[in-house]
C-alpha cells in the first residue's frame, strides 16, 4: 500500500512536471533535488526491494571463494574511508563472511589510514555476531595501515614482515599463527581490495598482482568500474561493481547458503532507493529533452 | 644468460623409479611396524611419490639476491582427488645450515627464494607432504645468484622510451631553432582569457582548484604550472583570486607559484600569502569548505585542474549554481564525464598537460608537444596492425599472420 | 640560485629515476625515493596545520565575516588532535592503535567524522540528477547519442532493464538492455577510454620531460 502511494506521488509529480515542460516551464534544481529525496528515502522506509541474479563477472568471484579449498589464506584490503562505505561496506561485509564461511583465512589490512575504522565495523557486524569461535591470530588477523601507499605493496610482495613487524595490537609477526605460511603476497591465494580511490585496486595490480603472480579479485563503486573492465579476466578474476554488484554476490550467497536467509543484506536494500532514483532521473532527462525541443521549435516559429 | 650458470637437477626416471620404490618400501615397513604395535586402531598409511625434476635457476634480471624454482609435482598431487597436502622448500646453505623456506599448496610447482647473498651457495630440495607421510626431491647442486647489471628484459621499453623521448628532444630542439609548429586550437585553453576577464568586468575573485592529490602526482605539476601562467594575468588585471588546497606541500608550491607570477606582472606588492591555504587532507572535508567558498563568495570563474575523484561533480555542480564559468581538467578518464556535463569547458587527459606550454606558446614547450605525437603514430600503427592482424587468423587461421601477430605483442610487451 | 638548484635536483633525480628502471642493483631507487617524498610530506603537515590555525586565529581576532565557523574548525581541530595524541578513553596499553573501540578518537570518528563524510558523498545522488538534467539534450548529434548510451545504461543498471527486455527470444539476447548496457561499457566505452589513457600516458612522459629538462618552470616562477 505505503508503495503505491509513494509510486503513485511520485508519478503524479513527474506528470505536472511534463505538463509544465509542454508549456516549456524549466525545473528549478531544488525541485530534482526533492523529487531525488523522495525517491531515495521512500523506498528505505517502506523497504522496497527487487531481487537480483549475479551477472558473470559477479559470479567469478563467488566462484573462486568457493573453489579455494578450505584454509586457503585470502588477504582483504579495506582501500576507501566512510564516505565510501555506503557503496562497498557491503561488499566487505559478504565478503568476508563468505570467506569464513567457507573456512578460509584472512588478513586484513589497509592502504587508506581510515580503512582501520572500516575494519571494525566488519568485525562488529560479522566476525563477532556470525564467528564467535574464529580466532585471531589464527583465522583472521588484522595487520592495519601502514603510510606509503603503492611503497607498502612494493615492499609487502616479496616481505611481510618488513612493513608489517607486529599487526594493530602489537602482537609481532612471528607469533601471529597465519603468518607461519605466509612469507610475501606471493603466498597468498587470494587478494581482495575493496575501495575504489587511489591508492587501490590499480596498485594492487600493478604491484602486486603482476609481478607476483596472485589472483586479485576486487569490490568497487560503481564509477570506477568501468575502468576497471579492461582487467577482467586476466589481470582480476572478478569485480563488484558498486551497490548493484554487492547486492548481486548478497543475492546469489543467500541462495547457495539457505542459513544466511536472514542475514543483513544492505546492498539488496540500497538498491531499491537506486532503482527508483534512477528512474526519476530518466524522467528528468525526458523532461529536459522535451523542454529543449518545444523551445528550439518555437525559436524556428519566431524565425 | 649463459647455459652454464644454469645449474639444474633432473632425475632420470631409472632413478625416480628406484627412489619410488625405495620409499614405498621405507614407508610400508613403517606403516607394518605401526600396525603390528597398535592392532587395535587401523592406521591408513599414506604412499607418495617426491617431486621431480626439481630446476634451480637465477632469476633473471636481478640484483643477484634470487633464485628460481621449478618442479614437477608429485604424481600423487591430483586435484580432488590427490593425496598430496601440500609442499615445503629447503634450503641448505654452503655451511650446510638447512632452513625450510616456504609451505606451499597442492599444485604448487615453482617458488622464487629471494633476499639471497650472491657471494653464497644454495643447494634447495622440495617435499611433498601427505598425511602422515611425505616425500623428498633429490637436492640440487649448489648455485649462487647472479647478478645482472642491465635488464635486457627491458629492451623494447628502452627502445620505445628512446623513440618517444628522442622525438620530443628533437622537436624541443625544433622549437628552438625557431621552426614553426602546429598545435591545434584547444576550446578550454581558449577561453582562459575570457574567463579572466570576465572576473574583472564582475568583480569578483578567482577560485583555482589544484586537485586533491599531493606533488608527486605529475596532474597537480601539471596545474602548478598552469597556474603559473594564469595567476601572471591575473595580476596584470587585479583580480582576487583564492587557492584552497588539500596538501600541504601543495600550499608550499602554489605560493611560490604565485608570487613569482606576481613579480614577473611587476606587482609585488599585491602578492599575499593568504590567497593560498591549506584546508585539510581529507577528501569530503576539502570538498565542504571549497563548496563553502563558492557559495559565499561567488567566484566568477572557477578553474578545476588537477586530479579529482569523486568530488569532482560535487564542485562543478555548486559552481555551475553559482553561475561561475568554469573550465576543468584532469587525467582521471572516471571524472571526465563528470566536469563535461557540468562545466563550460574540460581539459581532455592530455589536454592538461598540453595546457601549459599552449599558454605560454614557447616553441621549446610546443615543440615536445609535437614530439609527443610520435608516440601516438606508433601507438595508432600498432592498434590498426593488430586488429588486421587478428582479423587475418580469424578468417584464414593464417600461421604467418599468427607469427607476426606474436612479433607484435612482444615488441609492446614487458 | 634559487631556482637553479631545485632545477638542477629534478634533473638530476629525473633522469636517475628513469635510467634505474634498467638496471637491477639499483632499480629500487624509485621506491626509496617515494618513501622520502612521504616523510617530507608528513613534516610539512605542520606547515598546512599551522597555516589552518593561523588564518582561523587572524578569523576569529579580526571579527571578520563568519568568524563563528572559525570556532567550530579550531575546536574540532584541537579535540581530534588532543584525543588522539593523549588516546583518551584508552582500553588497553600505549601501543594500541587510536582506532581501537572505545577510545574517545574512535568514537567521535565513527559518530561524526562518518557521517558528515558520507552525507558529502551522497550529495553526489542530487547533484547527479540536476547535471544529468541540464546535460543530457539532443542538442546535436553527438549529444544524441550520448544520451541513447546514458539511457540505455541507467536502464541496465536497475532490474528494470531486464524486466523491459525480457520477452527477447534467446536468439536476439544481445539487445536485451542488461546486456546492451554491458556491451557499451565493455567496448564503446572502453575503446574510447583506452584512446584517452593512450593519450594522458604520452601527455605525461611530454610532461616529465618537460620538467626534467627545465622546458617548463613556471611552477617555480617566472624568470627575471
Amino acid at each position: 500500500m505505503a508503495v503505491a502511494i509513494i509510486l503513485g506521488v511520485l508519478g503524479i509529480g513527474l506528470l505536472w512536471l511534463f505538463i509544465g515542460a509542454l508549456k516549456g516551464r524549466e525545473v528549478d534544481r531544488r525541485v530534482i533535488f526533492v523529487f531525488i529525496l523522495v525517491a531515495v528515502a521512500a523506498p528505505l522506509l517502506v523497504n522496497i526491494t527487487f531481487k537480483f541474479e549475479p551477472t558473470p563477472i559477479v559470479q567469478a568471484v563467488f566462484d573462486e571463494f568457493e573453489s579455494l579449498p578450505e584454509g586457503s589464506t585470502v588477504l582483504f584490503s579495506y582501500d576507501f574511508d566512510p564516505a565510501m562505505a555506503p557503496e562497498v561496506q557491503p561488499m566487505a561485509n559478504v565478503l568476508t563472511r563468505h570467506a569464513l564461511e567457507r573456512g578460509h583465512k584472512i588478513i586484513f589490512m589497509c592502504l587508506f589510514a581510515t580503512g582501520e575504522g572500516q575494519f571494525n565495523v566488519t568485525d562488529r557486524e560479522v566476525i563477532q555476531p556470525e564467528f564467535p569461535d574464529r580466532v585471531n591470530g589464527v583465522d583472521w588477523v588484522n595487520i592495519g595501515y601502514k603510510a606509503g601507499n603503492e611503497g607498502v605493496l612494493n615492499v609487502i610482495v616479496t616481505d611481510f614482515k618488513k612493513m608489517f613487524p607486529t599487526d594493530v595490537n602489537g602482537v609481532p609477526y612471528d607469533s601471529i599463527k597465519i603468518f607461519d605460511k605466509i612469507k610475501s603476497c606471493k603466498d597468498l591465494d587470494l587478494i581482495v581490495s575493496i575501495g575504489g580511490g587511489r591508492p587501490g585496486i590499480k596498485e594492487w595490480v600493478l604491484f602486486v598482482g603482476d609481478p607476483g603472480n596472485v589472483p586479485i579479485a576486487t569490490g568497487v563503486a560503481a564509477v570506477v568500474a568501468p575502468q576497471l573492465y579492461p582487467y577482467y579476466p586476466k589481470q582480476l578474476i572478478g569485480l563488484l561493481g558498486g551497490v548493484k554488484g554487492a547486492a548481486e554476490y548478497e543475492s546469489h550467497f543467500k541462495k547457495v547458503y539457505p542459513k544466511y536467509a536472514d542475514m543483513a543484506t544492505p546492498a539488496i536494500f540500497m538498491m531499491g532507493p537506486q532503482t527508483i532514483a534512477h528512474i526519476v532521473i530518466m524522467a528528468f532527462i525526458v523532461i529536459g529533452n522535451l523542454i529543449f525541443f518545444l523551445g528550439r521549435r518555437k525559436e524556428g516559429e519566431e524565425a | 644468460m649463459s647455459l652454464s650458470q644454469r645449474k639444474s637437477f633432473s632425475v632420470f626416471p631409472a632413478i625416480q623409479f628406484i627412489i619410488i620404490i625405495a620409499l614405498t618400501f621405507v614407508l610400508s615397513v613403517n606403516s607394518f611396524a605401526q600396525e603390528a604395535t597398535d592392532d587395535t586402531t587401523s592406521v591408513t598409511s599414506v604412499i607418495i611419490a617426491p617431486p621431480t625434476n626439481l630446476l634451480v635457476e637465477d632469476f633473471e634480471y636481478d640484483d643477484g639476491e634470487k633464485l628460481n624454482l621449478i618442479w614437477t609435482p608429485s604424481i600423487d598431487d591430483q586435484p580432488q582427488v590427490g593425496k598430496v597436502t601440500g609442499y615445503q622448500v629447503f634450503r641448505v646453505t654452503n655451511d650446510d645450515v638447512t632452513t625450510k623456506i616456504a609451505e606451499l599448496m597442492p599444485g604448487a610447482n615453482n617458488f622464487t627464494d629471494q633476499e639471497l647473498d650472491k657471494d653464497s651457495t644454495y643447494s634447495y630440495y622440495v617435499t611433498a607432504i601427505a598425511n602422515g607421510a611425505e616425500a623428498s626431491s633429490v637436492t640440487t647442486s649448489p648455485i649462487s645468484p647472479q647478478r645482472e647489471w642491465v635488464n635486457f628484459g627491458l629492451t623494447n621499453l628502452f627502445v620505445i622510451a628512446l623513440i618517444i623521448g628522442g622525438a620530443i628532444f628533437y622537436f624541443i630542439e625544433m622549437g628552438k631553432r625557431g621552426k614553426k609548429l602546429f598545435v591545434r586550437k584547444i576550446a578550454g585553453l581558449e577561453a582562459v582569457d575570457d574567463a579572466i576577464g570576465r572576473a574583472t568586468e564582475m568583480g569578483r575573485p578567482i577560485l583555482y582548484i589544484p586537485g586533491i592529490h599531493d606533488m608527486d602526482d605529475v596532474q597537480t605539476l601539471a596545474s602548478l604550472t598552469i597556474l603559473g601562467r594564469v595567476a601572471e594575468q591575473i595580476a596584470d588585471y587585479d583580480i582576487k583570486i583564492r587557492m584552497p588546497v588539500a596538501r600541504s606541500l601543495v600550499m608550499t608550491a602554489a605560493r611560490e607559484t604565485i608570487k613569482a607570477s606576481y613579480q614577473a606582472a611587476g606587482r609585488p606588492d599585491a602578492y599575499s600569502d593568504d590567497m593560498v591555504s591549506y584546508i585539510t587532507d581529507e577528501q569530503f572535508g576539502y570538498v565542504a569548505a571549497v563548496d563553502g567558498i563558492m557559495v559565499r563568495e561567488k567566484p566568477a570563474t572557477v578553474f578545476l585542474l588537477g586530479a579529482f575523484f569523486a568530488e569532482s561533480l560535487i564542485l562543478a555542480e555548486t559552481g555551475n549554481h553559482v553561475g561561475a564559468i568554469q573550465i576543468a581538467g584532469t587525467a582521471r578518464p572516471a571524472q571526465l564525464p563528470f566536469f563535461i556535463a557540468a562545466c563550460d569547458f574540460t581539459l581532455i587527459g592530455e589536454e592538461l598537460f598540453a595546457a601549459s606550454a599552449y599558454l605560454s606558446n614557447e616553441p621549446k614547450a610546443l615543440g615536445a608537444l609535437k614530439g609527443q605525437d610520435v608516440g601516438k603514430i606508433i601507438a595508432a600503427a600498432a592498434i590498426i596492425a593488430g586488429v588486421l592482424l587478428e582479423t587475418v587468423i580469424q578468417l584464414t587461421d593464417s600461421e604467418s599472420a599468427a607469427t607476426l601477430l606474436g612479433y607484435l605483442r612482444q615488441a609492446f610487451t614487458t | 640560485m634559487r631556482r637553479e638548484i631545485p632545477l638542477a635536483i629534478t634533473v638530476f633525480v629525473g633522469f636517475l629515476l628513469i635510467i634505474s628502471v634498467f638496471f637491477p642493483p639499483v632499480e629500487t631507487l624509485g621506491e626509496d625515493f617515494s618513501l622520502s617524498f612521504d616523510i617530507i610530506a608528513v613534516f610539512a603537515f605542520f606547515l598546512g596545520g599551522g597555516n589552518l590555525i593561523r588564518i582561523h586565529l587572524k578569523k576569529l581576532a579580526r571579527r571578520e565575516t563568519d568568524w563563528m565557523f572559525s570556532i567550530v574548525t579550531l575546536g574540532g581541530f584541537i579535540l581530534m588532535l588532543t584525543a588522539g595524541l593523549l588516546k583518551i578513553g584508552n582500553p588497553g596499553d600505549i601501543a594500541t592503535s587510536v582506532n581501537t573501540e572505545g577510545m574517545l578518537f574512535e568514537s567521535i570518528y565513527r559518530s561524526v567524522f562518518v557521517p558528515l563524510g558520507a552525507t558529502m558523498y551522497a550529495l553526489l545522488a542530487f547533484f547527479v540528477a540536476s547535471a544529468s538534467y541540464r546535460a543530457f539534450r539532443a542538442k546535436n548529434r553527438e549529444a544524441t547519442i550520448l544520451l541513447v548510451a546514458a539511457f540505455i545504461i541507467l536502464m541496465g543498471s536497475t532490474p528494470l532493464g531486464a524486466m523491459a527486455t525480457s520477452w527477447m527470444p534467446e536468439s536476439l539476447s544481445i539487445f536485451e538492455i542488461p546486456n546492451l548496457a554491458v556491451w557499451i561499457m565493455s567496448y564503446a566505452n572502453l575503446a574510447g577510454q583506452r584512446a584517452i589513457i593512450i593519450g594522458i600516458g604520452l601527455g605525461v612522459v611530454s610532461m616529465s620531460l618537460r620538467l626534467i629538462l627545465g622546458v617548463e618552470r613556471s611552477y617555480l616562477g617566472k624568470e627575471g
